[in-house]
């Protein structure tokens, strides 16, 4: 899964994440920063105070022309077309099976809009968008990735880091919109949006404005307690919050219904790859499907260990961790079959050759007071 | 880095604190800085003989499980009990408190095969690049 080191990328961020002594491994084709601090102490300040995360790694589309909205609505689950001005929407890209090519987040801007799609996707969803709108004058495509950055502040104390810096009321966007203003001066779409279960804000702006934004906010939050967290932090935060990570809750094989993002499945919106299939996998209702457990014991799960049910092979843990905002437990994603699937079932995770308990619970894990 | 006095090394990252005919054995702070946060760590069983080098346990990060090769072959005496309630103790601790188990030593020359606090060094400073 590595790729090899020379052909590794580098956000605008790099020199920063060095001079913080971060341990930086290769993520979606770039050198990424997994922890500064450590993972746990990271996470607590996400969870109490606030973190700052790069995520400029992620793929930044913008998209233009009259057709987007019904170009959009034919190629994924949710719905594009009702989104209003400003709003930011999850949505899902389907392949003909129902499958997903890429969870990813669309947000409507007064001129254009934005698309973000994980980084590990984006070679092949580049290809397939321009594909998808070759031959339409009413879609156009421009690819921002590696020169836009992304800078999340997220956490309770994330307003009060965010809203001063900005020349616009940031403090008055709501949950899932976003505003286009400045931030300490840089252009900016300001977002309240995030992955981590926390309030927050997502910041993009151009990669040249991004390491002196970055440093600002670090500084102005120092007395909020503001730390900078790494992708291992940011893994552990959106597993607690139920979110799914792209390749293990979801993926070409997972459907967005299976994955447990039926929510997000407009079946009554119009035609889009898979809409048949996944129709018929509602109707028939006997699909492998994510459900989150809680393991009884110290022992932490890992991906890919086999689950049991009554017995018997039920199928495999896809994510796993300590929750430290759950309880302190243990807690996993696991696809089963559907009777093990239900809240309350009691499975077996096969731990090197050892059966640990453990209880299906309903998803998330954990949510913000 | 400097590694302590008096501890010999294995290359798998593991310190070794021999005292007559008994040792203690813990994994270094260069590894336990390696692995991250520490969750779990899975040691052999008292009266349990383990042989030199072999993989009798595992440690458990965030991120990661660890296998834990014994630097030197015996009897296990006694292990960290305080370790299953506080796994992180080896984190902040990893060359005192956070020590894994000790054992009454098989062969005491098996030693010989480990490597000086100077050696280990220069190890850690190789890994480091």
């Amino acid at each position: 899964m590595t790729t090899p080191a020379e052909t590794l990328q580098r956000t605008a961020l790099y020199d920063e994440h060095l001079a913080l002594g971060a341990r930086m491994v290769p993520f979606g084709g770039f050198e990424m920063p997994v922890q500064y601090a450590g993972i746990l102490k990271e996470h607590d300040a996400v969870r109490k105070r606030a973190g700052i995360f790069d995520l400029s790694h992620m793929a930044q589309y913008e998209l233009r022309g009259a057709g987007v909205a019904a170009w959009a609505d034919g190629l994924t689950v949710n719905a594009v077309g009702t989104m209003k001005p400003l709003q930011a929407r999850y949505n899902i890209f389907t392949n003909d099976a129902g499958g997903c090519r890429d969870d990813v987040l669309f947000y409507r801007l007064e001129d254009r809009w934005l698309l973000v799609v994980n980084a590990a996707n984006a070679p092949k969803m580049w290809p397939y968008l321009q594909a998808a709108a070759a031959g339409r004058a009413d879609v156009a495509l421009e690819s921002k990735h590696g020169s836009r950055a992304l800078i999340a502040v997220q956490g309770p104390r994330a307003v009060e880091i965010v809203a001063p810096l900005c020349d616009v009321d940031a403090a008055a966007i709501k949950y899932y919109f976003c505003r286009e203003g400045r931030v300490d001066g840089a252009p900016a779409t300001i977002a309240r949006t995030g992955y981590t279960g926390e309030d927050g804000f997502e910041l993009f702006v151009e990669g040249a404005d991004a390491p002196r934004l970055w440093r600002t906010l670090l500084a102005r939050g120092a007395e909020f307690g503001l730390e900078p967290a790494g992708l291992g932090a940011r893994d552990v935060l959106r597993l607690e919050a139920g979110m799914p990570l792209y390749g293990f809750e979801l993926t070409e094989e997972i459907s967005p219904i299976a994955g447990g993002q039926a929510w997000a499945v407009k079946l009554g919106k119009g035609e889009f790859p898979g809409r048949a299939a996944l129709a018929a996998q509602l109707e028939r209702d006997d699909y492998d499907r994510i459900a989150g457990i809680v393991l009884e014991g110290r022992v932490p799960a890992r991906g890919g260990y086999p689950v049991f049910f009554g017995g018997e092979r039920a199928g495999e843990v896809r994510s796993a961790s300590l929750a430290p905002a759950a309880g302190n437990k243990n807690v996993a994603t696991v696809l089963v079959r559907k009777e093990a699937a239900a809240v309350g079932a009691l499975l077996d995770v096969e731990i090197r050759g050892t059966k640990h308990p453990a209880r299906v619970v309903p998803l998330p894990f954990y949510k913000r007071a | 880095m400097a590694q302590p006095d008096g501890l010999l090394y294995s290359k798998e990252h593991e310190w070794l604190k021999v005292e007559g005919d008994s040792a203690t054995v813990g994994i270094t702070d260069y590894a336990q800085n390696s692995l991250g946060d520490i969750v779990y760590v899975e040691l052999p069983r008292v009266g349990q003989t383990i042989k030199q080098f072999a993989s009798i346990g595992v440690v458990e990060s965030v991120k990661a499980v660890s296998d834990l090769f014994t630097p030197i072959g015996g009897e296990v005496t006694e292990i960290n009990a305080a370790l299953e309630a506080d796994p992180a103790l080896v984190n902040r601790d990893a060359f005192g408190d956070g020590w894994l188990y000790k054992v009454k030593l098989t062969d005491p020359g098996e030693s010989a095969h480990l490597l000086g606090p100077a050696e280990y060094d220069a190890l850690v400073a190789e890994a480091a690049h």
